[in-house]
């Protein structure tokens, strides 16, 4: 009897896609933005990135030891680490990125079930609790490099914006927001490889635009709208935050209200509001609302009267 | 024209080209045959031979017993050796009749053609069902009764299912290659049946020779037209089938004669042909035995009855030792813990894997990629389904339209979670169809 074959219920073939590789492709598509952070701030800003992922992933370990189960494998503290440090300004205290990291993995993930069962992206967590507990460490867009304030900032104040540093980079901001171009490339890695589609960033985008060209008071003014696009961290959240699998909705109408919901949030957070978090805190509204949205959008079966044309 | 199709799906690996070059052999069998009276949706046949008797090759020896059910033939000539249950290919025991092959194949005398132009409706119709025809695709489900639908006349397409969406498979793509014109003869008997229909040959745009042929032979007919499906799993599934031929769509509680349409599988056609022209009763069956494990990976010409161990030998045994054996494709195969099975009239491909996906595969956390729901066919929600029927909520269950999965296996294929997904949603769907008929 020792020969017998091995049994299981259909199908019985998987595809080569696994969680450990969805997590290194966006690790490799977050390594422009992160690269570009580090030649655009020096040094430091490495040891930023390197404090928050091994801080993260050493969080995870050792709930992992406590659990008994160790999870590490799957690679997204790293990618959770590589997000926060991201979002942080290179001037952060390094106890501070560190704190930012432990409290994203163990209070944003582990307590609340590990991955998959966060209900907010554990790196925007990290950042918007070291934002309400440190204001000042966070604000702090001073550097070497750069003595004055974040493009956002300089538009708020009326003054001009050199658009071309802007879509490159070469701005004051948090680490991995600043260069559109390395988001971009990034981007276009998750595409290329389907790990995400442009249902979500494209029509926060589009939101975005239609509520700034309506309400930002310069009309659809294209430098202004460029400015806008660029400046801050919108296309980091709409590419690599907003459409993070556990904190966004699953259903496909879910998906487009969720994106319209974050384009409407980050314009009123923009236009009306001060501070300099706009993005952060949308997404993690609109995180809060998925199970709502993911409700009130679950798709029609086939043939049940739901429309599904053939391609 | 572009290719038709339907939303969803996927593209695993298709391992077509082990056996698809593999011209049909006959295979005849050596040692004893086995014949489950139970080869088909419904009541189980009743045996009509005991021990000792002496039988011939087409000799019914089991009975339909009910109006959803089938009769069994002999495939060879011998004495009976045994009335007993016997292991099939899904683990079950089912009473079976087994057959001491005397390598003589005698024959019974098989009735006359029909002429399809002078015969009665119901003469087509009860030839069919004498013959045992059920559908071959996998489902076993008695071809008379889809061909009695209540309204003869609402029904509109004849559909023939030449998709072969499963990987692996090569069976239904040589019968196409070599007798096109049984098959477009057999669909010819199902037209008869209904004169306003037309008829379809739906075959994956992988199989462009196919398209060729059966386009050159049907250029006069007026009544059948060949149709290019995207090659995409599961464009062979009956409602995705009759969606992308037709623009119509069908639910679960819905049989594809409500949308007026058939849909027969193509060695079903074939089968009809032989009982309408050869007056021979369903006995043989093409089944390509295939995988990476396999010698000569090959497409046989089987008699019903014959044993698993037998195609694997003609097809030059094992090259590596297997770790897995399924019956029919990889996507909805039978994973068969033993090779003692007889082949049945369901059983499309033997397939022999030296690796185990299934096994391999280390479980994660569901990272609510949505990968399932992407590819699902039947538009539902997998993962919510899944986490239903783990928490044993019926409620949610239905309401997220649970019963509309068709098992087709996309969700499990790609869940990078290495989730049991298909599973978990049939198990439970068994559940909720086993409290219905309470």
């Amino acid at each position: 009897m020792a020969d017998l074959l091995k049994v299981s219920s259909n199908p019985h073939v998987r595809s080569k896609v696994t969680t450990e590789s969805i997590m290194f492709l966006v690790i490799i598509a977050l390594l422009p933005a992160c690269g570009f952070g580090i030649y655009n701030f020096g040094i430091r800003a490495l040891f930023v990135v390197l404090v928050t992922v091994v801080s993260a992933v050493f969080t995870e370990f050792l709930f992992g030891l406590y659990k008994r189960k160790q999870t590490i494998g799957d690679l997204s503290a790293i990618v959770t680490g590589l997000l926060l440090a991201m979002n942080l300004p290179v001037s952060i205290p390094y106890w501070a990125a560190a704190m930012g990291s432990v409290f994203a993995i163990l209070v944003v993930k582990c307590l609340f079930g590990g991955l998959g069962q966060n209900f907010m992206n554990p790196a925007l967590g990290g950042r918007c609790f070291l934002l309400i507990s440190f204001p000042a460490l966070m604000t702090n867009f001073v550097t070497d490099a750069y003595t004055g304030a974040t493009p956002l900032a300089a538009l708020k104040a009326g003054e001009e914006v050199n658009l071309l540093d802007m879509v490159i980079g070469r701005t004051a901001g948090t680490i991995g927001e600043t260069s559109t171009v390395a988001i971009l490339i990034g981007a276009c890695i998750l595409l290329l490889f389907g790990i995400i589609d442009l249902k979500i960033p494209g029509t926060y985008l589009v939101t975005f635009v239609l509520f700034v060209g309506i309400f930002g008071g310069h009309g659809f003014d294209l430098p202004y709208l460029t400015a806008q696009l660029c400046g801050g961290g919108l296309m980091l959240g709409a590419f690599f935050m907003a459409t993070d699998y556990v904190t966004r909705p699953i259903t496909v109408g879910g998906q487009y209200l969720f994106g319209a919901f974050l384009g409407i949030m980050t314009g009123i957070f923009r236009v009306f509001g001060a501070g300099a978090e706009g993005v952060s805190y949308a997404i993690i509204l609109g995180n809060l609302l998925v199970p709502l949205m993911e409700k009130v959008t679950i798709p029609k079966a086939f043939g049940r009267g739901g429309k599904s044309h053939a391609k | 024209m572009a290719s038709l199709t339907f939303k969803g799906g996927i593209h695993p690996y298709d391992g077509k080209d082990l056996s698809k070059d593999k011209p049909i052999r006959e295979v005849l069998p050596k040692g004893d045959l086995v014949y489950p009276v139970s080869q088909h949706i419904g009541a189980p046949a009743t045996p009509i031979v005991k021990k000792g008797d002496h039988v011939l090759c087409g000799q019914k020896i089991a009975e339909a017993s009910g109006f959803v059910s089938s009769p069994v033939y002999a495939t060879v000539s011998g004495f009976v050796k045994a009335v007993e249950p016997r292991r099939v290919v899904t683990g079950d025991s089912v009473m079976s009749i087994v057959i001491e092959n005397d390598d003589k194949y005698e024959e019974v005398e098989y009735p006359p053609a029909i002429d399809i132009n002078k015969a009665s409706r119901e003469e087509i119709i009860e030839r069919i069902k004498e013959a045992g025809i059920v559908g071959m695709g996998g489902a076993g489900f008695p071809t008379f009764i889809k061909l009695s639908p209540k309204e003869p006349d609402k029904i509109d397409y004849v559909i023939v299912n030449c998709a072969e969406c499963e990987p692996y498979l090569t069976s239904d793509y040589r019968r196409m290659l070599e007798e096109p014109e049984k098959l477009i003869n057999g669909l010819k008997v199902s037209l008869r049946l209904f004169p306003k229909a037309q008829g379809i040959l739906a075959v994956e745009d992988n199989k462009k020779d196919c398209v060729d042929i059966l386009k050159k032979l049907t250029k006069d007919e007026t009544r059948i037209s060949v149709k290019t499906l995207k090659t995409k799993y599961p464009q062979g599934a009956e409602r995705q089938l009759v969606f992308a031929t037709t623009g119509r769509q069908i639910n679960c509680s819905m049989l594809p004669a409500d949308v007026g349409c058939v849909v027969n599988n193509v060695d079903t056609v074939v089968a009809i042909y032989h009982a309408i022209f050869e007056g021979k009763p369903l006995m043989e069956r093409i089944v390509t035995v295939t995988g990476d494990a396999i010698k000569n990976p090959c497409n046989f010409k089987v008699r019903i009855g014959t044993n698993y161990h037998e195609l694997i030998e003609e097809a030059g045994g094992f090259r590596v030792k297997p770790e897995k054996i399924v019956s029919g494709g990889p996507m909805m195969g039978f994973g068969i813990f033993d090779l003692d099975v007889p082949t049945t009239k369901t059983a499309s491909a033997l397939l022999a894997l030296s690796k185990d996906d299934v096994s391999a595969a280390q479980e994660t956390a569901c990272i609510k990629c949505g990968r399932c729901s992407e590819v699902c066919p039947g538009r539902v929600l997998p993962n919510k389904l899944m986490m239903a029927a783990i928490h044993d909520d019926e409620e949610t269950f239905l309401k997220l339209n649970g019963m509309e999965c068709c098992e087709c296996g996309c969700c499990s294929f790609v869940c990078p979670a290495k989730k049991p997904l298909t599973q978990t949603i049939k198990s439970m769907r068994k559940m909720q169809l086993a409290k219905k008929k309470k």
